[in-house]
């Protein structure tokens, strides 16, 4: 269940509706810091339901570890449902903005065309620099940013993955 | 009504006959709110000793112990006593004042995120920023206090959320959307536990804290009666089944029985009952239970797992699930005889430890004292103890008779709590006898509650072992670093009688076995709290000792 190739382990996205009021992402967040839970995203945001958000979490673990933080959230009075979710039965996705030096002309055509290949979109060209938007699995972000590593990469900002299971449940 | 009034007449609805607590600038409003009404207010002299008090209440009452404190310094000082309560689910409902609302995040005086500051410790926080919120926030506060794994539950409001008025509805009933604790146990994990419960040669059960919390003594002990299985408890568990029962064995753990160590090495089937499998009951995760079947009771799905690993998971309320387990056992089997191989060892094991483990050779010792105390207090009385040696050798050396009538720190081990929460004991079942068996130290840190339990008429006894030291870390000093003491006396500071002279209280020194007999009998009887000063000597030690990070295997027994 392997999202990202630069991670050790296995990947999972975990999925909560959780109550729409303050300091519910302080319960969790602190949840997970003060039981040792490796989270490598959060995102959190709101859903079909007003008084309901939704939490997207994508932890590195092991089974056992997993199955302990689900039971945590689980616990949480502000928790309302939590789901490990199948990422063969899901539609998973991230957002990332990565800016780059490009400035003689060669490098500059060469980043417009990987974003293309990427189906990304170029947000910003400035004098020196290059700004794309990359929507996807962790991993082809992963594979866009290595493939541009070389370039230099002077600022990038990934949102976290959101995901949904596919089709109607149950 | 205001919100203050909104609040005290919630508390009322709920039951609520006693609060502990102390007044301060932002819970002012609560304090006239409490003039005239129809519960008891117990004023502390430190509100970590409220919140002690309120959590010794809610382990006798079996339901919320309330206290109160005023904002920032007030509501930090309860910390310590509401994450006590966390450590050993206990239902403390904490009420505290908070600056006003346009107030909040400008650093105002005496201004603490106490919401924040107490999240790990709590079960769950309230802020009602709205002054008809009151009512269902107190109703809520309860049920979640109480239901599933207890936990302390706070509320903290806002002082013109206090003051505003509004007219108000209290409802019966309400739901918390996320929160619905398991009941029900699953029927065909049940069933897996009735196959090997009856296939073991050596079954153990391990009864922890949890048939205390749910008040299972029956099932337990209709249980362990028609398998014979021997039982062990954790420490927190002590005196979920009668330790003088034929088939008790007491607490297992790092200052376990010697012989509850022993035997569930041998075992073949644990059946933890309500018990979390804590590093100070099984020593290394690893180790404890190799090769055996686990069976796991627990009304907290997130136990489930958590340190060890088992092979049959009851999630439930113990209570019902023993019920289930028991009658679907009896269809099975008829009650079992009370001789076998296993029980045969039971009882080698118990002679063996009783002949090999001597007592620290002294005319009073800390097994002395508490054999004595056992004989002179009826069976009904309650215990509680400081944190430490002296709490060590209770476990090891009183004897719980009658289910539920012990309590200690076990989770936090917080020293200072005894005392308070003797007090708050008292005020939940003031007919019987309530104990703090404690070491200086400890009871140094909350001694002051000494007023209240005056104040109040709620006579306690502090049977005070004393040996001027903080007797576990000189302990472990000795054991561990070469007998290099560093930070551990207390140099015969202060004089324990005149200090419960002072408050109004009976100071008796106890020397000799004699004088202990007629100090106990006289504090029985006091009218007012009673410290028993027993000098005993800095170097015992307690003993059997399970080393940290060893496994039980790995026991000293000091012999």
């Amino acid at each position: 269940m392997t999202l990202s190739s630069e991670a050790q382990g296995s990947w999972y996205i975990v999925t909560a509706l959780v109550e729409n009021k303050p300091g519910v992402l302080f319960r969790v967040t602190n949840l997970f810091r003060a039981r040792n839970f490796n989270i490598e995203s959060i995102t959190v945001g709101s859903t079909e339901q007003q008084d309901l958000s939704r939490m997207t979490i994508t932890t590195n673990s092991d089974e056992k570890t997993l199955d302990q933080l689900v039971k945590q959230l689980r616990k949480l009075i502000d928790v309302v449902e939590v789901k490990v979710l199948d990422t063969e039965k899901s539609v998973y996705r991230e957002l990332a903005l990565i800016k780059m030096k490009a400035v003689d002309p060669t490098t500059r055509s060469e980043i417009i065309n990987y974003s293309t290949i990427f189906r990304g979109n170029i947000l910003d060209i400035a004098k020196d620099t290059i700004t794309v938007e990359i929507t996807g699995t962790p991993d082809k972000i992963d594979a866009f940013k290595s493939l541009v590593e070389p370039y230099g990469i002077t600022q990038l900002a990934r949102t976290g993955v959101s995901a949904l299971p596919r089709g109607m449940e149950n | 009504m205001t919100g203050a009034k909104a609040l005290i007449h919630a508390l009322e609805k709920e039951g609520v006959d006693v609060v502990f607590g102390l007044p301060g600038g932002a819970n002012l409003p609560i304090y006239d709110a409490l003039v005239g009404a129809n519960l008891r207010h117990i004023l502390v002299r430190h509100e970590q000793s409220a919140a002690h008090m309120a959590d010794g209440y809610a382990r006798i009452k079996r339901k919320s112990g309330v206290c109160f404190a005023t904002s920032g310094p007030g509501a930090t000082n309860l910390i310590t006593g509401i994450a006590t309560a966390y450590a050993d689910s206990s239902p403390v409902v904490a009420v505290t004042g908070q600056v006003p609302l346009n107030m909040i995040g400008k650093d105002a005086f005496q201004e603490t995120d106490i919401i924040g500051v107490a999240n790990p410790c709590t079960k769950y926080s309230f802020q009602p920023r709205v002054v008809t919120e009151i009512p269902e926030t107190v109703k809520k506060a309860f049920y979640i206090a109480e239901s599933g794994r207890p936990g302390p539950v706070l509320i903290d409001i806002p002082k013109d959320v206090q003051q505003a008025t509004a007219d108000m509805k209290f409802p019966d009933l309400i739901k918390v959307r996320g929160y619905n604790p398991v009941v029900d146990a699953n029927l065909s994990e049940l069933s897996k536990a009735v196959d090997l419960l009856l296939k073991s040669e050596r079954p153990i059960i391990m009864a922890g804290g949890g048939v205390i919390l749910s008040g299972a003594f029956s099932e337990l002990q209709a249980l362990a009666e028609l398998l014979m299985i021997p039982v062990v408890t954790t420490f927190k568990g002590k005196g979920a089944f009668p330790e003088n029962h034929p088939l008790a064995m007491g607490p297992i753990g790092m200052h376990g029985h010697a012989e509850a160590n022993k035997i569930i090495l041998e075992a073949d089937l644990i059946l933890a009952i309500g018990a979390r499998f804590s590093d100070r009951s099984v020593g290394r995760f690893d180790e404890f239970g190799k090769g055996m079947n686990i069976i796991h009771m627990d009304i907290d799905p997130a136990e489930i797992g958590k340190n060890k690993s088992v092979d049959v998971a009851i999630v439930g309320d113990v209570k019902s699930s023993l019920r289930t387990l028991v009658k679907l056992l009896s269809k099975k089997t008829a009650k079992k005889e009370a001789d076998n191989p296993w029980l045969r060892r039971r009882k080698e094991l118990i002679q063996y430890f009783a002949d090999t483990i001597k007592d620290y050779p002294r005319e009073i010792t800390a097994r002395k004292s508490l054999k004595i105390l056992r004989e002179l207090l009826p069976a009904e009385a309650i215990v509680t103890t400081e944190v430490g040696q002296c709490q060590m050798w209770a476990s090891l050396h009183f004897d719980v008779i009658s289910p539920g009538t012990f309590f200690s720190s076990t989770g936090l081990g917080t020293m200072g709590f005894g005392f308070p929460a003797s007090i708050g004991a008292k005020a939940a079942r003031p007919k019987v006898p309530v104990v703090d068996i404690a070491g200086d130290g400890s009871f140094n840190m909350t001694e002051n509650s000494l007023a209240v339990s005056v104040l109040e008429k709620l006579p306690v006894i502090v049977f005070l072992m004393n040996n001027y030291m903080l007797g576990m870390v000189a302990q472990w000093q000795r054991t561990f670093y070469n007998r290099r003491y560093s930070g551990v006396h207390q140099k015969n500071c202060p004089d324990y009688v005149k200090i419960a002279d002072a408050y109004g209280a009976q100071g008796i020194r106890a020397e000799s076995a004699k004088d202990l007999e007629k100090a106990i009998k006289a504090a029985i009887k006091s009218d007012v709290a009673t410290v028993i000063d027993i000098p005993i000597d800095p170097d015992e030690d307690v003993y059997p000792f399970v080393a940290p990070g060893t496994g039980l295997k790995d026991m000293i027994t000091g012999a």
